[in-house]
């Protein structure tokens, strides 16, 4: 029996969609998988975790009782979970916190770990990412005692396959942390993370200026997505760096990806290359993303945007 | 205080990527000091500014070529260069031990400063793996900075917009995320003086590391190809917009 951790991420909805894909992964005939759940509510996620094939869920507390956000903790409570459990493959999606933990649990525990993987097989223990701006696809080969793996949200297509999982609490003993998380504040109105956005709409340069990214949110609402944007709409100081797509930004890969006045950088495809289906916007024809998209619409973003807009409304909320 | 800047010498991201022996690159390209490294370098001069008797020294392991990538870093205000010479690209648990042995070897850092990540392998791991080494605490996606007397309060930009304050006592390493601050640009004068800077070079395996418990290996490189159903959708604008959304739902089926 291969026992196997999976960090579960949450938001204010529940256990975070893309996690499925992740755990869907991480099953196989002899393969245990274990949800690991901070918040403490591991019980209220048992039906969406059984759901895709979770045996356990492990709310990791310390003896003080629930473990706020510190990356060192979070990273120490998940090792002496592991060990105690017996757990030596660890799988999570590659957002910012696991990029915080994950990394320091590979240290103390000397072992691979490769985050923002396109693919995973965890019965040769290899794995795929991008790399070189997203130019190429590496397999890498891990050797070691323990293994790592953060999986880039959206890239594996979840299918449920329904176990019973049961619930238990495991409490780490957390000495002193090596740094002191002093406040978590936020910096942008935005709940939606964009790298765990099913559909995301950007704009560039073509937007002009920030303000009229109003015509970018109006149609996210509709769809439900996440809006994003170029370096260059970053650096013009229209909108801040969190909603920068690209080599230097977030790397996102949704099922949907509008590109709005976005001309299609070698940088800003790094960021999104691996989207589902790749729309693009723009006023010229030759621009790459144009030579690159599953589909085009050659014109004005202010004309054409409205439109698409109005066009959801009376087609995805028919009345 | 010493300030160690830890630099990686890494293709340039326009670079056209050509794959040989199966798992590597031609190394025939345009290479850059990793992006993410000159916002490490921009927060090191901006500390020496404030703090008495401060030297930066920018901190590489690569192989010959990656001295020019210490030059970038001295013309960018580093003081000296340190330079671990490998003939083969490690894994980051071995440069993490290696970085850890030359700097230790060249003196008693107070603070590291790395970037987030690299943009070649993009690991996101290094500076974990260098702090663990150090036993020094790590703060990485670091987007505001400041220290007081032996303690860093750093900020962390974290998911969905929310930014974590982290503080930690001296020594330590901050990891820098690219909206920490905006890089110089050296000028020619930059340029000229940082030839003048020493460089010091060690070679890989005189630190004469102790084995990691694991490893990564490339087994192989290919190219990431793309499949798009290149559709250019004409005619007037509104014709054009209905269409596009009958073919997102009906034959892409995303909507
Ligand atoms: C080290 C490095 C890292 C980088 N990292 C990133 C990164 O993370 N993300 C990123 O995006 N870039 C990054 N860049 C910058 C990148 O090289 C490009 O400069 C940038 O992506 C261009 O942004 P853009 O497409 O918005 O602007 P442009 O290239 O100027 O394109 C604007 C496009 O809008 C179109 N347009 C104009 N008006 C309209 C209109 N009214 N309607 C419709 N279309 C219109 C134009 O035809 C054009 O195609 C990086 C560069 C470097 C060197
Ligand atoms: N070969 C190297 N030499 C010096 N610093 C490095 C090297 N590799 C990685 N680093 C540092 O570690 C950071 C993260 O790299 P990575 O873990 O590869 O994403 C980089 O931004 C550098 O600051």
């Amino acid at each position: 029996m291969q026992k196997i951790g999976l960090l579960i991420e949450t938001n204010a909805d529940g256990v975070k969609p893309a996690l499925n894909g992740v755990i869907t992964a991480a099953r196989g005939p002899e393969h245990e998988l274990y949800g690991l759940v901070f918040d403490g509510k591991g019980a209220a996620y048992t039906d969406e975790l059984q759901d895709y094939g979770i045996h356990k869920i492990v709310n990791v507390q310390s003896a003080e009782g629930l473990l706020s956000w510190n990356p060192d903790n979070w990273a120490r409570a998940i090792v002496q979970v592991m060990e105690q459990l017996g757990i030596n493959i660890l799988l999570g999606l590659t957002t910012s916190q696991t990029k915080d933990v994950f990394p320091r649990i590979a240290a103390i525990l000397d072992a691979p770990l490769l985050l923002d993987c396109i693919g995973v097989d965890l019965e040769t223990l290899t794995a795929e990412k991008s790399q070189y701006s997203g130019k190429t696809v590496a397999t890498f080969k891990l050797r070691g005692a323990h293994y790592l793996f953060g999986i880039r949200p959206n890239v594996i297509t979840a299918h449920p396959a329904p176990v019973t999982a049961e619930v238990l609490s495991l409490q780490a003993q957390i000495g002193d942390a090596s740094l002191r998380v002093e406040a978590v504040k936020k910096d942008y109105a935005g709940t939606m993370d964009l790298s765990e956005a099913q559909i995301i709409i950007a704009g560039g340069r073509g937007m002009q200026n920030g303000e009229n990214y109003r015509i970018l949110h109006e149609c996210a609402d509709v769809l439900g997505a996440a809006v994003g944007a170029s370096r260059v709409a970053v650096d013009a100081g229209w909108v801040p760096h969190s909603m920068q797509v690209g080599q230097t930004g977030t790397t996102v890969s949704p099922i949907l990806y509008i590109a709005c006045g976005i001309s299609g950088s070698v940088q800003h495809f790094a960021g999104m290359k691996t989207s589902g289906v790749l729309v693009a916007i723009n006023t010229d024809p030759q621009a790459a993303m144009m030579q690159h998209c599953d589909y085009g619409i050659v014109g004005d973003l202010f004309n054409i945007v409205p439109l698409l807009t109005r066009q959801l409304k009376t087609t995805l909320n028919p009345e | 205080m010493k300030i160690y800047v830890c630099v990686k010498h890494v293709p340039d991201t326009a670079a056209k990527i050509t794959i040989i022996a199966n798992n590597q690159i031609d190394e025939k390209v345009t290479f850059i000091i990793n992006p993410y490294d000159e916002n490490a370098i921009e927060a090191a001069a901006g500390l020496k500014k404030q703090v008495a008797d401060a030297e930066i020294v920018a901190v590489t392991l690569g192989k010959a070529a990656a001295e020019s990538t210490l030059q970038s870093a001295l013309a960018m205000g580093a003081d000296r260069g340190l330079f671990v010479h490998s003939d083969y690209h490690p894994d980051s648990l071995v440069t993490a031990r290696a970085l850890k042995a030359a700097i230790e070897l060249d003196g008693k850092p107070d603070i590291i400063f790395s970037g987030n990540e690299s943009i070649d392998s993009e690991g996101f791991q290094t500076m974990f793996r260098l702090g663990a080494a150090l036993k020094v605490p790590v703060a990485s996606n670091v987007v505001a900075f400041k220290m007081e007397g032996r303690f860093v309060t750093v900020e962390c930009k974290m998911d969905a917009g929310s930014i974590g304050v982290i503080r930690m006592p001296l020594p330590c390493i901050v990891g820098a995320g690219k909206a920490l601050n905006k890089p110089r640009y050296p000028t020619l004068p930059d340029i000229m003086k940082a030839r003048k800077k020493p460089i010091r070079t060690i070679t890989l395996d005189s630190l004469d590391l102790d084995s990691p418990a694991g490893s990564m290996e490339v087994v192989e490189l290919r190219p990431a190809f793309e499949k798009r159903r290149g559709k250019i959708i004409g005619g007037p604008p509104e014709k054009a917009v209905q269409e596009l959304v009958e073919l997102l739902r009906a034959e892409a089926k995303v909507i």
